[in-house]
């Protein structure tokens, strides 16, 4: 009953943003957005969706929304031309797709073709072969770690694309500068400092926990990921920019983020090596069961290591750029 | 049938919007929100699938008889952290392109390229 509630909140909203002509105002929309579609989720029983759409959909995209924005501009111009003919294109590929649900199987009904192919398989027999209690881990990380191989290099492709897109090469900053800009800041926003900076341990040990725990509870290295990113981004936040690009390197972070596919591929190479298939982890150890929960145990870390440093690349690069462009104007300003 | 496909037919609603935002709209970010709706459209799609009446989350624990599907939850982790990625990159050409021309709206792009024909 719940759910329904929540996709009609998430339908006003989205045509919310539809109508609303200010950027900033629909990217926090989108956050709420994506904080009900998480809340939809678990009432769907997707735990380990949920938890990422909470960090990802709700934290993350919103960020990044409002740093693109401080780059962009705010406000969208009213369109000229006239919105009906999309609208008559969007009806008519609505009401078809509309007609294409009527032959579905009804919401929730254990007999649905999804239901009885390979899923019975996962939940009957994952206990045996890969003995963890987490099943959406197990075939995350195990009987699909090949799909899920090529997601983590897609997400690394989008760090290197977007480094490619938005780096820019950056003098040896000032360090008694920096140190002069720290100290004028001091006084603004004390609470919120001295808070989050007591608040930042505790969020990095919870996303170790989620990374580890994802055997055995909701979670895992994508999740873990972007918590941790979220920690290093909130302290970037709070300190400025030229301060946490004294504390986080990032050119250590940019090998991380190869370290990660690195290390999932060669779990792969491993297991070819001991004459198994690519990424089969019983190959890894004389019981086949140790075997995965170790080949598991890597996979997650590299996952978390990559996400987590993809994510820190993509914020750190989208600032980057936006100082750049400031002490550019500030050249442009002291010509004239 | 109504409750049946109730899930289903909010998911097109929704998947709708977005499109229409893509297609209707000229400002790029703009566009790119539109894509993150339509996106998040079919995540709801494939976990409404997922569900089983009675069933619970894809946790092992004694006592539970009824679970719902775990793969479309496996495939919808991953797409939406891979789904942040490639918005990402759609952000940063959008900066690329506000730098490069001084717009980020479609119209006037277009206008400064037919100029430069």
């Amino acid at each position: 009953m719940t759910s329904v509630f929540l996709l009609a909140f998430l339908v006003v909203i989205a045509v919310a943003i539809v109508r609303m002509r200010d950027l900033l105002a629909v990217s926090m929309l989108l956050g709420i957005y994506g904080l009900l579609s998480a809340s939809f989720f678990v009432t769907m029983d997707a735990v380990d969706v949920a938890f990422t759409e909470a960090s990802v959909g709700a934290g993350i995209s919103t960020l990044l929304m409002l740093a693109a924005i401080t780059l962009t501009g705010r406000s969208e111009h009213p369109t000229r031309h006239k919105p009906v003919l999309a609208l008559f294109v969007v009806l008519i590929t609505g009401c078809l797709l509309i007609y294409g649900t009527l032959d579905m199987p009804y919401f929730g009904s254990a007999d649905a073709p999804i239901h009885l192919h390979v899923a019975p398989h996962y939940i009957n027999n994952s206990m045996q072969e890969i003995g963890i209690p987490n099943i959406v881990t197990s075939v995350l990380a195990s009987y699909r770690g090949f799909d899920t191989f090529g997601e983590v290099v897609v997400i690394f492709t989008a760090g290197m694309g977007v480094l490619a897109l938005l780096s820019v090469v950056r003098r040896a900053e000032n360090i008694t500068k920096i140190d002069s800009i720290n100290d004028s800041m001091h006084a603004e926003y004390l609470i919120l400092r001295i808070v989050v900076k007591a608040l930042i341990p505790f969020i990095l040990l919870y996303a170790l926990y989620v990374q580890f725990h994802g055997d055995f509870g909701p979670g895992g290295g994508f999740q873990a990921g972007v918590i941790f990113a979220a920690a290093i981004i909130l302290y970037a936040m709070l300190f400025g920019m030229s301060t946490a690009r004294r504390v986080i390197n990032q050119s250590v972070i940019q090998f991380f983020a190869a370290i990660g596919v690195l290390l999932y591929g060669s779990v792969g190479v491993v297991a070819l090596i001991n004459g198994k298939s690519f990424l089969d982890y019983s190959a890894l150890s004389a019981d086949p069961v140790a075997g995965q929960h170790l080949g598991i145990l890597l996979v997650e870390l590299g996952v978390g290591l990559t996400v987590a440093s993809v994510m820190v690349i993509i914020f750190f690069n989208f600032e980057g750029r936006r100082d750049v462009l400031q002490s550019q104007e500030n050249n442009h300003k002291g010509d004239n | 049938m109504l409750i049946g496909l109730y899930n289903y037919w909010v998911v097109v609603v929704l998947m709708m919007i977005g499109f229409y935002i893509v297609i209707a709209n000229g400002n790029l970010i703009k566009k790119i929100v539109g894509l993150s709706i339509f996106q998040t459209s079919v995540f709801i799609f494939y976990i409404s699938m997922a569900k089983v009446d009675g069933g619970t989350a894809p946790i092992l624990a004694e006592g539970i008889k009824q679970y719902s599907n775990p793969l479309p939850h496996v495939l919808i982790l991953t797409a939406i952290v891979v789904g942040i990625a490639t918005t990402a990159v759609g952000l940063a050409l959008a900066v690329r392109i506000k730098e490069a021309y001084g717009s980020i709206e479609e119209e006037e792009i277009q206008a400064k390229d037919n100029l430069d024909c």
